[in-house]
């Protein structure tokens, strides 16, 4: 009995040290970024050194000496990353919702293979597309504006269209006739009834394609030529690949910056992450 | 009646198909054009046949980032989807204690990818980096990790396993779908805890565990935006840390060279495809799954 509480307790143990150990790379960025240069690159782990009081005045240098950095403008990164993430988040919603409402409520000839193209894309990489994509961008004129990084999201996206449909499936069909009966067409179904019922659903694709902009790397830095245009991604690259001068304290800071959002968003909607992230893995 | 319904149906769902027809069809044929010509970036296509293609056999830098993906992609995905399994089989459970570790292995597959690669940079640096600070502690001298072209490739499979979290959370939304009556009657057989995983988890799992495998390659041949932060100084590219899509990056938007580039991403969706249909086919006998 006492040896297999033991070797419970033994096992918990391991299990919480694996589990700190994924946590363990964020807490020292976020440690680095409370200490001054000299202490950053001391050699020492240093935890708080000089008290609460001194600790506080250095986090509050460390991030206003990134908010205001001269070269490196972030607020305007982050301006420009909200621009793209707001246009791009409520195209991508509203656009994949309307042709997953095709796919999974309106019976029509060559329906299957539509539904198949769309699975078929998902197999696409990027790096096939993007050069074509850049001389196309090029002749309309978009290289160098923010275009390129919202427009496309207006045309929906093949894997937020499929999760939209299967969830649609799992609507009755009777809401629909009843719906019907009562005089109501595509538009009003779709208005009054499927679009109220997916909200988890709606809220998995906002939330996801968010994160999406927010992280993407490679379409700013193709797409876009100008420092005032540059989303976080891509001022983050440019904070650090300053000549490697940027002093640790602060690069963490900068990253943590970057970081934030996207945990406080994690931590306020945990429970429709996990679900989202979990259906990823379900797409048959 | 049923030609008006029809009607709707295609254009509930046009705007996909013109999205889709703009930014994905036609640049794809575009690209598969493209591949056959010598195209400068400024100067219109010349039709070159399949020189781009010729090429690349005997170039040797193609090579050295095909080489490189190729071990980055055959040591990372198996690596990962092995210790996302242990991980899931762990804590797969509904209590608080479960539901705080998912959390904590979940976390660091939000973190946006620059930001993990300044975050590894610190954490590898040579001499204030934690990861040789710690081995410091038990008597081993660390490498330096981002410099020495031998542990470029171990620090970024690394990297690759701190972000396994997604798999995680994909492999135990699967577990607890798994009847309970299955553990209850292998228990009862007296299998111990390893043989369940091995005799009824695996198999139970294997049409997730083929489809996770899928995308972590698809995702690993791609890599991109880690290696080039981190390896890509001012003094120039690391070669260990060079891989397949940096250099079709380079050819597009660094060399002008288009042409080219666009070969290299065909080549490079084939072996994606093919990869898909070697893992489908090889995995009939070894996916299990349930009658619906």
């Amino acid at each position: 009995m006492l040896s297999s509480r033991l070797s419970r307790a033994l096992f918990r143990t391991l299990m919480v040290l694996a589990a700190a150990m994924f946590l363990l790379p964020l807490l020292w960025m976020l440690n680095t970024s409370t200490l001054s240069e000299q202490q950053a690159a001391s050699g020492q782990v240093l935890v708080a050194p000089g008290g609460l009081g001194q600790t506080a005045a250095r986090v509050a240098e460390n991030y206003r000496r990134v908010w205001t950095d001269e070269a490196v403008n972030f607020p305007l990164y982050l301006r420009n990353t909200l621009i793209v993430a707001a246009l791009s988040v409520v195209g991508m919603t509203l656009s994949s919702a309307v042709v997953a409402y095709g796919l999974a409520r309106i019976e029509f000839k060559g329906r299957g293979a539509v539904f198949a193209l769309v699975l078929a894309t998902m197999m696409i990489p990027f790096p096939v597309i993007m050069a074509p994509l850049y001389l196309a961008f090029r002749e309309l004129g978009w290289i160098g504006t923010l275009l390129p990084l919202w427009v496309p999201a207006w045309f929906g996206g093949a894997f937020n269209i499929f999760l939209l449909r299967q969830f649609y499936r799992t609507i009755p069909r009777e809401l629909d006739e009843a719906a019907r009966i009562d005089g109501l067409g595509h538009v009003g179904i779709f208005l009054r009834i499927i679009l109220p019922l997916s909200k988890p659903a709606l809220a998995v694709v906002a939330l996801f394609h968010f994160i999406y902009v927010w992280n993407d790397f490679l379409g700013p830095l193709i797409f876009l030529t100008h420092r005032d245009q540059y989303t976080l991604a891509l001022g983050l690259q440019m904070y650090q690949s300053q000549a490697g001068l940027t002093p640790w304290n602060l690069l963490m800071a900068a990253s943590a910056m970057v970081i934030a959002p996207i945990l406080i968003l994690f931590m306020l909607t945990q429970r429709t992450f996990v679900q989202g992230a979990a259906t990823e893995g379900l797409k048959e | 009646m049923s030609a008006r319904r029809g009607i709707a149906g295609w254009v509930w769902v046009s705007p996909w198909l013109i999205g889709a027809a703009a930014f994905l069809f036609i640049p794809v044929i575009l690209s598969l054009y493209y591949s056959f010509t010598d195209y400068p970036m400024l100067e219109p296509p010349l039709w070159a046949g399949v020189s781009n293609y010729a090429r690349m056999l005997e170039d040797p830098t193609f090579w050295l980032v095909t080489k490189n993906t190729a071990i980055y992609v055959a040591v990372s995905v198996p690596l990962c989807t092995i210790l996302a399994l242990v991980l899931a089989a762990v804590m797969a459970g509904r209590s608080r204690f479960d539901r705080l570790l998912q959390a904590a292995v979940f976390i660091p597959t939000l973190v946006p990818l620059i930001a993990a690669a300044m975050l590894w940079l610190w954490m590898f640096n040579g001499e204030l980096g934690l990861v040789n600070r710690a081995l410091g502690l038990i008597g081993i001298d660390g490498p330096s990790w981002l410099t020495d072209r031998a542990w470029v490739m171990p620090a970024l499979i690394i990297m690759s396993l701190w972000g396994v979290g997604q798999s995680v959370v994909i492999y135990i939304a699967a577990l607890q779908d798994v009847p309970r009556q299955m553990y209850e009657a292998a228990k009862l057989d007296g299998m111990t805890a390893p043989r369940r995983f091995w005799h009824v988890t695996l198999p139970m799992l294997s049409p997730v565990i083929l489809f996770n495998v899928i995308t972590l390659t698809i995702n690993a041949v791609q890599v991109f935006a880690i290696p080039f932060v981190m390896f890509r100084q001012v003094d120039g590219q690391n070669p260990a840390g060079y891989f397949y899509s940096m250099y079709l990056y380079d050819n597009a938007f660094q060399y002008g060279q288009m042409g080219y580039a666009c070969a290299m991403a065909w080549v490079q969706l084939l072996v994606i495809v093919a990869l898909t249909l070697v893992m489908f086919a090889a995995s009939k006998r070894l996916v299990y799954y349930r009658a619906a």
